[in-house]
């Protein structure tokens, strides 16, 4: 009797699966269940593949940072390039923002005081922050995911949550915590979402990554209230960020009246961020 | 005889070259974000262990993948084993493609490796999403699966001749 294609397939199934190959230590069907293993176990939060887990990514972020160099001397050496063809011009935008700023560093340093003496006027809550600075290891942002590793972990100090800041401006928070190395989901990533202020007119939202360069308002009812080049700061709400760091501004996106939020900060230059943990003081 | 210790070297490393390129392009992650180029990206791993798996099984050990998923996983930030299981799954597409497989044919690898790579993708962010609740954004995972199908066929023209080179034209 001549076997049936259905045989067939199925022997060369069990053969591609379950028999070990030529030079081959492992089987497929075993590597398979024992990742299968992993993946159930870890969903759990089961101690041992915890602990396993975090010495494979003190490993591998380290391994990464090694591996990275050469290609960091050419990605470095393109954007130096880049930089060089549009100085003249920076220059000159850069010279009118100088004096713009100026003009406006006179006006914050009034406000900044007043509002000390009306906050302290009505016994509001006051912020102390401890801050850790950690140089950036891995910026391997992947199509799907817009994290960045940092050399600083739980042995420094680290803690889930911390706000993690450009200079003055807000770039994403650590949702992951090894001895001595942590992971920071940047504001693009899509799974990120923070509560924000969008100022002048004080509207509260949510500012959600999308994936891209640009974050996006969500859950509002008042659009048509926010003007483009509106700036975004932190609120506050929930309690992870102090509120008032400032994030990005606000573009209004003409084609299908969403609002998007592009970041003051350049994700993909981040050489050096600050750990930041806020409490709040009673007065 | 010290030459010829020094070319045996050589050639050992380069029989393992595969493997050492599976490792460098897991732990670096070659992704060209700095270029700029908005709607560019291609796994390149997934090019690799199914041209290697198919043409010449021996030079990737199922051990080392595994490895090197978990290492992909830590580096990008998938729930490790994620990577690990989808490299397997490849290896066990291009063996069963190898199994049936009478006369080869680049064209007939490369349309496999297209279905092999939507079932793969298909299955990873599945997991990725239902059990672990990663928001994924569909339209860079299609464009992903999209450029690393069309470059299938550059990259295994470019393995051939390595391959012929290191082992031999006749070699399987």
């Amino acid at each position: 009797m001549q076997p049936s294609s259905r045989d067939d397939f199925i022997i060369a199934i069990r053969s591609a699966f379950l028999k070990k190959e030529n030079k081959q230590k492992f089987s497929l069907s075993a590597l398979i269940i024992l990742t299968l293993s992993i993946l159930i176990l870890g969903r759990y939060d089961f101690k041992v593949i915890n602990y396993a887990k975090l010495s494979l990514k003190e490993i591998a972020y380290r391994s990464t940072f090694i591996f990275s160099t050469p290609e960091n001397v050419i990605k470095n050496g393109f954007i130096a390039t880049k930089n060089h063809f549009f100085v003249y011009e920076e220059n000159k935008i850069l010279k009118q923002k100088v004096k713009d700023l100026e003009i406006k560093k006179y006006n914050a340093q009034y406000i900044q005081t007043e509002n000390e003496r009306l906050k302290e006027t009505l016994n509001e809550l006051k912020f102390s922050s401890d801050e850790i600075l950690a140089k950036v290891i891995v910026d391997k942002q992947s199509p799907f995911l817009k994290s960045i590793i940092v050399n600083k972990g739980s042995k420094h100090g680290v803690i889930l949550g911390m706000g993690v800041l450009d200079q003055e401006y807000l770039v994403g928070k650590v949702v992951e915590v090894n001895f001595t190395t942590s992971r920071v989901l940047l504001l693009s990533d899509l799974n990120s979402k923070i509560p924000v202020d969008i100022l002048p007119n004080n509207i509260q939202s949510i500012l959600s990554g999308t994936g891209s360069d640009i974050g996006k308002i969500q859950y509002i009812k008042e659009e048509a209230l926010i003007e483009s080049e509106s700036i975004v700061y932190t609120s506050g709400a929930g309690g992870i960020f102090k509120p008032g760091v400032p994030i990005g501004r606000t573009i209004k996106n003409t084609l299908n009246s969403e609002i998007n939020v592009e970041f003051y900060s350049e994700f993909s230059q981040l050489r050096f961020v600050k750990l930041r943990s806020y409490k709040a003081e009673e007065n | 005889m010290t030459e010829l210790s020094k070319l045996s070297i050589f050639k050992q490393l380069l029989e393992k070259g595969p493997i050492i390129l599976l490792f460098v392009s897991t732990l670096n992650e070659f992704d060209f974000n700095y270029l700029g180029l908005k709607y560019f990206s291609f796994n390149f791993p997934f090019i690799l262990i199914y041209y290697w798996s198919l043409k010449r099984p021996g030079s990737l050990g199922y051990g080392l993948i595994f490895l090197s998923g978990l290492f992909n996983d830590a580096v990008v930030g998938l729930p490790i084993g994620v990577s690990s299981l989808s490299y397997l799954f490849i290896c066990g597409f291009s063996s069963y493609l190898r199994n049936i497989t009478l006369r080869p044919s680049r064209i007939n690898d490369w349309f496999f490796f297209g279905f092999t790579i939507l079932v793969v993708n298909s299955l990873m962010f599945a997991i990725s999403n239902i059990f672990f609740n990663v928001q994924i954004v569909y339209e860079d995972v299609l464009v992903n699966i999209l450029f690393t199908f069309l470059f299938y066929i550059l990259f295994s023209i470019l393995f051939e001749l390595y391959k012929n080179f290191v082992y031999g034209a006749s070699s399987v």
